[in-house]
């Protein structure tokens, strides 16, 4: 089976640039240099790279709508979207630390397909280790000519600067993203324009995962038709997939898009630890629907989780255990949710609040019956529509499926006035 | 008055962005640094050196739970209160800290040596519970652990 995303991976200690030019690194700069930018765009858009942050556009498609040619506005702009904040989520970690360089590789081919002028690598700013690395990294991309001016001759330039956040989930959300790298509060905008028209400082942008970025050398290395045939499904390539939780492992793997919960639970992770049963499952971080022991079988590709009422997200999961509160479980998630909210409209800033508070005063036996209409009535009004992002509307994914999936558990508080567990 | 080297490294800021402005949050990183936090007078300055309003950088700064706009102590426990490591069971850690430091979330120890608080996931689900303590990440962290971290942090 082939990992190419991981096979390099050395979390000790991470490849250096002649140590991943001897292993064939920075083939794909050479190969996509000799192509025209289109070329590289038609291959991406080609192997159905899906973006790997969670939304799971294509990846060539959303690099599309750049424009191009002499007469497109300059600089343009190109970020990776490093902020890895989704609860329950750390497979951008792995690929950072274990092999930053990739990353670049990725982003210069990327930039190059989009014809960018300046790169960016939009770090959260607790990972630290990953700061050094990368920081190191871009050093040694520029001393051998991948970065800078000219780029191996070709007349081609690109500058790559590290930027740290100072926290906030919504940075991850990628217009609100391009504030905070103005130096804004991190509120989403409007769209349309879209990034790609106007995007940083008004400029045509492109924000990608570093998961997605990851993929990039590979592909162009090896061709679409050879990234397709990765998957066991119909989305494409290979996927990070970790699981966390009451789990003999918990870790992330990189396997063949497509494989079943099950086998990542069961297989990968171990199967649950002694005496304890799975309860529910979040499929993709924190702001997916969950999924329960009839959902096994289901594949973890964009499609199959989708049919299944959920998301695949980040391709991450968390495991609830048959010893966990699901009251509390979801609790704890609205807390993260109503925390992050920026505040900018008013149906998330509000309403997750109170989101939070009834099931805080459901969770300590104070609940009424009443109350699980209210947050049915939430779960809808703070849903996909009525938010400028998507924040809210996915915090309301756990809740509604939770009010589905353990409604008696719900009750139980509200009868016996007190948590059960 | 901002020091010559907290000038020095907020001009590298500003060179690397079209208009002064942009460099807010980086110029507010750059106070923190030398002072542990941004006090209002600090804000003030960096807002005359910026040609902002001091209303607008403080909007900017109160915005990301990372620029400490009270003092802190000498060192910033960071413990992750997300979803994997409330399964994991992070509130054990948080009563042991309580029982150790006498401080609550958003607490200082008299002595100013730890400031307790509460953070979004750390993005080490697979190791949970994890915490912080200054730039140093701790996991699978269990109780009986934690007073040979803590003794590392005069």
């Amino acid at each position: 089976m082939e990992k190419p995303l991981t096979q390099h991976i050395n979390l000790q200690q991470p490849l250096s640039l002649k140590e991943y030019e001897a292993k064939g690194g920075y083939s794909a700069v050479r190969k996509a240099l000799k192509m025209t930018p289109q070329e590289v765009q038609k291959m991406v858009q080609e192997s159905n790279l899906k973006g790997r942050g969670g939304a799971g556009f294509n990846t060539g498609m959303k690099w599309s709508f750049v424009p191009m040619g002499e007469n497109a506005p300059h600089p343009k702009y190109l970020v990776a979207n490093a902020d890895e904040m989704e609860p329950g989520t750390f497979k951008d970690r792995l690929l950072l630390e274990g092999h930053p360089h990739q990353l670049i590789e990725g982003m210069i081919v990327a930039a190059y397909a989009i014809q960018a002028d300046i790169s960016y690598v939009f770090l959260r700013w607790a990972y630290k280790k990953a700061a050094a690395l990368i920081r190191k990294s871009i050093a040694e991309a520029y001393e051998a000519g991948y970065l800078g001016n000219d780029i191996l001759g070709s007349g081609w330039s690109l500058q790559m600067h590290l930027h740290t956040g100072v926290g906030r989930y919504m940075c991850g959300e990628e217009t609100a993203l391009l504030n905070a790298l103005e130096g804004k509060r991190a509120t989403p905008r409007a769209k349309p324009p879209f990034p790609q028209i106007s995007g940083l400082f008004g400029k045509p942008t492109i924000v990608n995962n570093v998961e997605t970025f990851c993929c990039i050398p590979h592909i162009v290395n090896n061709g679409a038709d050879w990234f397709k045939g990765l998957s066991k499904s119909e989305d494409a390539g290979t996927k990070i997939y970790g699981v966390s939780g009451k789990v003999n492992r918990p870790g992330a793997w990189e396997l063949p898009m497509g494989v079943t919960v099950r086998e990542l639970i069961e297989e990968h992770a171990g199967g649950m630890k002694n005496g304890y049963k799975i309860r529910g499952i979040l499929p993709g971080g924190a702001s997916t629907d969950f999924l329960t022991v009839d959902h096994l079988d289901v594949k973890m590709d964009f499609k199959s989780v989708a049919a299944a009422g959920s998301r695949m997200g980040t391709g991450t999961m968390i495991v609830m255990d048959d010893a966990t509160c699901p009251v509390g479980f979801v609790h704890n998630l609205q807390h993260f949710f109503a925390q992050e909210s920026c505040g900018w409209c008013t149906p998330c800033r509000e309403g997750l609040p109170w989101v939070e508070r009834i099931l805080l005063s459901i969770e300590k036996g104070e609940g009424r019956t009443e109350d699980l209409e209210l947050l049915q009535m939430h779960a809808q009004f703070l849903g996909p529509g009525n938010t400028f992002c998507a924040l809210a509307p996915g915090a309301m994914e756990p809740l509604q499926s939770a009010l589905k999936y353990f409604r008696d558990d719900f009750e139980r508080h509200i009868h016996q006035k007190g948590c059960p567990y | 008055m901002l020091s010559e080297s907290e000038i020095h490294a907020i001009d590298h800021e500003v060179s690397l962005v079209p208009h002064k402005k942009a460099a807010v949050i980086e110029a507010l990183k750059v106070v923190q640094q030398h002072h542990g936090w941004v006090s209002d007078e600090k804000l003030e300055e960096v807002a005359a050196y910026l040609d902002m309003s001091p209303a607008e950088v403080d909007s900017v700064a109160t915005f990301y739970n990372l620029i400490f706009r009270k003092p802190v102590g000498r060192h910033v426990i960071l413990l992750c209160d997300s979803i994997s490591c409330y399964v994991m069971g992070y509130k054990k850690l948080y009563e042991a800290l309580h029982e150790h430091l006498h401080i609550k979330f958003g607490e200082t120890t008299p002595d100013g040596r730890f400031t307790l608080l509460p953070n979004a996931c750390l993005g080490c689900c697979d190791h949970a519970p994890a915490l912080m303590v200054g730039e140093d990440l701790y996991r699978d962290v269990q109780v009986q652990d934690l007073e040979n971290i803590l003794a590392q942090y005069k």
